[in-house]
């Protein structure tokens, strides 16, 4: 891989700064450098490869060596507006070229034609504030198969008779089976549910120059050591920097979006690795930080002219957090899985993607069978409640069931709720002395409803697939959130969203927002595939604003 | 043939009909390198420890023992946790070293309450030392040690974070300082191997291939 091609000056006017290399701003960088663009991304991570990748928990798990940083970078978190916030680790995101893309579990599912217009479907929903996107799936298709075919996604077309439509196949076929997806399978089809090949963002099969899966194990918060996990570090970032016009600059913290006297942004405004200040000049900016550090950086450049935080009049930007709802479910079989080894997933069902309305349930859901765990996390976290916690009894049960424990995994619909949000913290500030970010979130109780329904389906499967020892826990109020969306909503009326639907916001002309902040609902529960969709949407109607000249006027 | 051959014969095999040669040569010198890192750490004898006197690693030892106890598969004493623990505290688990410090002062107390001709935890017989780490980790599991747990500032609990250190000393990747030539690997069944092909075990290995629901439940 190489190095940048091509640096700027933060004095060069290039002709767009991103914030952030992650699921969008990756893609972003790259087909607007491609388009002919000069491009800085400013990213707040270092720019590791694969050679730095390691299968040490202790380096992932301990010291964040991928994901953000709570001991300079804190978060905290409440409940409700009337608790003050404490000091937590309440959200997870990618810290370093690729952002959540490098460690993410690479389920790449599309929203279907219901996620882009429940709320015309089902009305008002109390204690929600329900929408419907100003696109639709037709829209949206061609990119999810641009995704599929340039960033590099296995799956089976037509194996799910629940999926929407899609105008080209597949580029490579799904990964191999593992016991869990053969199992599941089982269950499934003796309760008359239709699981199928889970579509992933990993190749099975060399592709682009890039390794297919060795199967390795370690994928879900771990950097793919081969370049077979889609990141957008192993798949379209190389092809931004080939252009020669595409910066990746490191270790860049943006905490300010400039502006003149005329509202429009001049730039953005980042320290360097030594603290040291400095303005990235562009003509326009695009803000891909994630749905919590986009929401944050435009509250952080309130001023006198947008007192509530840039591109605010709504009052929307942070609002209606929608971190997807989740249950699990375990099994524990006679035989050996051996699930270690392989991505984390090998079949998903989506018979529950639209509930019956009779069962009095909002959204829906997807499941997948998997076994999300690395041997230390298995023995901390993967064993049945009643194991002992240490001697004889406890080193039995890591030793036995390690290779014969799988997980039914259910996801589900978070419907958006205005007090849902993140904010600047009043109180604690980071280690630049910046209000750190807070979160403010109680699920919906529907959500938690639909949860503990899916949560029994679950374990019904477990059970049809035979096996030998199941458990669950009650869903619970979720106080970590890891799918960050919603947060600056995509809309028609300025009144009730941050940005209409080519990403720009309503009220700064040369500011554009493209990442889980632009979603209006939250689909199933894999969101990652709609992020990247959405954005080489976004390039393609950025590019053609610029080309006509109605960016710059 | 060693763990790390056997990998490095794994991998060569899967990358040899699907990688391009371009990125085996920008890639497989760093991979042997890191792997053979993490072979020369787990071959290496036990390092010098660093945080902990000798006193105070003979008592940990002792205590990691009773967590992942050695019988005729290796448990934490073989797998070199107590490195693993010294070189985190020294590290990224420093802020606990104040938890070992009282802990350790604990059970010294709690040793010579029950058993006071005792001079130490580790001097104790295996059935005493049971006695004692129970003790330990009753005191532990009070829901009023929980309560005091809660409080602002307070340490965690001595017996949960030796039990996690443990875990993680156990079967971390040996290039993480423990899991000495992979035994915490070996005592769970994970294939040391840094690649696998399918079939995977013995629910897959005679799929047949998926094919699409008929209509029908199965029954």
């Amino acid at each position: 891989m190489s190095r940048p091609m091509v640096t700027y000056k933060p004095t060069d006017e290039v002709d767009f700064v991103i914030v952030g290399s992650g699921a969008a701003g990756g893609v972003l960088a790259k087909e607007l450098s491609t388009n002919g663009f000069r491009v800085v991304v400013l990213e707040q991570g270092e720019y590791l490869r694969e050679k730095d990748f390691t299968h040490d928990e202790t380096k992932i798990f301990i010291q964040s060596l991928l994901t953000n940083k709570v001991n300079t970078h804190p978060v905290t978190f409440r409940k409700s507006a009337d608790e003050t916030a404490r000091k937590q680790q309440a959200v997870l995101y990618g810290s370093c070229v690729g952002g959540s893309s490098v460690h993410f579990t690479a389920n790449f599912w599309r929203f279907h034609e219901i996620d882009f217009k429940e709320h015309g479907k089902v009305g008002d929903i109390p204690g929600a504030n329900f929408a419907d996107w100003p696109i639709s799936y037709a829209d949206l298709e061609p990119y999810y198969t641009k995704v599929e075919w340039e960033v590099g996604v296995s799956g089976l077309a037509g194996s799910s008779p629940f999926d929407p439509p899609r105008s080209k196949p597949y580029p490579m076929p799904p990964l191999p089976v593992k016991g869990n997806g053969v199992i599941f399978e089982r269950g499934c089809r003796k309760l008359g549910y239709h699981a199928y090949p889970a579509p992933m963002a990993i190749l099975s099969k060399p592709r682009a120059g890039r390794s297919a899966c060795m199967n390795c194990g370690f994928c879900l918060g771990f950097g793919c050591e081969v370049g077979a996990k889609s990141s957008t570090l192993a798949s379209v970032i190389p092809m931004a920097e080939k252009t020669g016009r595409c910066e990746i600059r490191t270790n860049c913290y943006v905490h300010r979006i400039e502006t003149d006297k005329n509202g429009r942004a001049v730039g953005a405004v980042y320290f360097d690795a030594q603290r040291n200040t400095h303005l990235q000049k562009a003509k326009a900016v695009i803000l891909s930080a994630n749905g919590a550090e986009t929401p944050r950086l435009l509250l952080l450049s309130a001023s006198s002219q947008f007192p509530a935080g840039l591109a605010n009049s709504s009052g929307y930007v942070g609002k209606n957090l929608m971190p997807n709802s989740s249950a699990l479910a375990y099994g524990v079989f006679d035989e050996q899985l051996n699930d270690y080894k392989g991505p984390a997933v090998s079949r998903i069902m989506h018979d529950f993607y639209e509930l019956d309305p009779k069962l009095g349930l909002y959204g829906g859901g997807g499941l997948d069978a998997r076994f999300d765990f690395t041997p230390i996390s298995f023995a901390l976290n993967g064993l049945p409640p009643d194991t002992p916690k240490w001697g004889a009894g406890f080193k039995q049960a890591i030793a036995h069931n390690f290779t014969r424990t799988m997980q039914i995994f259910c996801h589900g619909t978070s419907l958006p709720v205005e007090s849902n949000n993140f904010s600047l913290d009043p109180d604690v500030k980071d280690a630049w002395g910046l209000p750190a970010l807070r979160m403010t979130f109680r699920d919906h109780p529907n959500d938690l409803k639909m949860m503990e329904w899916m949560r029994a389906r679950a374990l019904e499967i477990l059970d049809a697939a035979g096996a030998k020892t199941k458990w669950s826990f009650p869903v619970q109020e979720q106080q970590f959130a890891v799918h960050l969306l919603g947060t600056c909503r995509m809309g028609n009326d300025p009144k009730t969203s941050v940005i209409n639907a080519d990403h720009r916001t309503h009220d700064v002309k040369n500011l554009f927002l493209c990442d889980g902040s632009s979603l209006v609902t939250s689909g199933r529960g894999q969101p990652t595939m709609t992020i990247q969709a959405l954005a080489y949407r976004a390039a393609d109607r950025i590019t053609t604003l610029a080309k006509s000249g109605e960016i710059s006027a | 043939m060693s763990s790390f051959d056997s990998a490095r014969r794994d991998f060569l095999q899967l990358l040899g009909g699907t990688a391009s040669a371009a990125w085996l040569a920008a890639n497989w010198p760093a991979l042997v390198s890191a792997a053979e890192h993490a072979h020369q750490a787990a071959k290496s004898g036990n390092p010098a420890l660093e945080v902990l006197t000798a006193e105070q690693a003979r008592e940990v030892e002792a205590l990691c023992t009773c967590i992942i106890p050695s019988d005729e598969i290796a448990g934490a004493r073989e797998a070199g946790v107590v490195y693993f623990i010294d070189r985190a505290l020294k590290t990224f688990f420093s802020d606990t070293l104040p938890v070992y410090r009282e802990g350790l002062e604990a059970v010294q107390k709690t040793t010579a309450e029950l058993f006071p001709g005792v001079p130490r935890f580790s001097a104790a017989t295996e059935e005493q030392k049971l006695k004692i780490f129970s003790h330990i980790v009753q005191e532990s599991e009070r829901p009023e040690s929980g309560a005091r747990r809660l409080a602002p500032g307070a340490s965690p609990d001595f017996f949960q974070t030796l039990r996690v250190h443990t875990i993680f000393g156990f079967l971390v990747d040996p290039e993480g300082g423990g899991n000495r030539d992979f035994v915490g690997w070996k005592a769970i069944g994970r294939d040391p191997s840094h690649s696998f092909s399918a079939p995977f075990g013995f629910y897959d290995k005679d799929y047949p291939g998926w094919q699409p629901v008929s209509g029908e439940t199965e029954k």
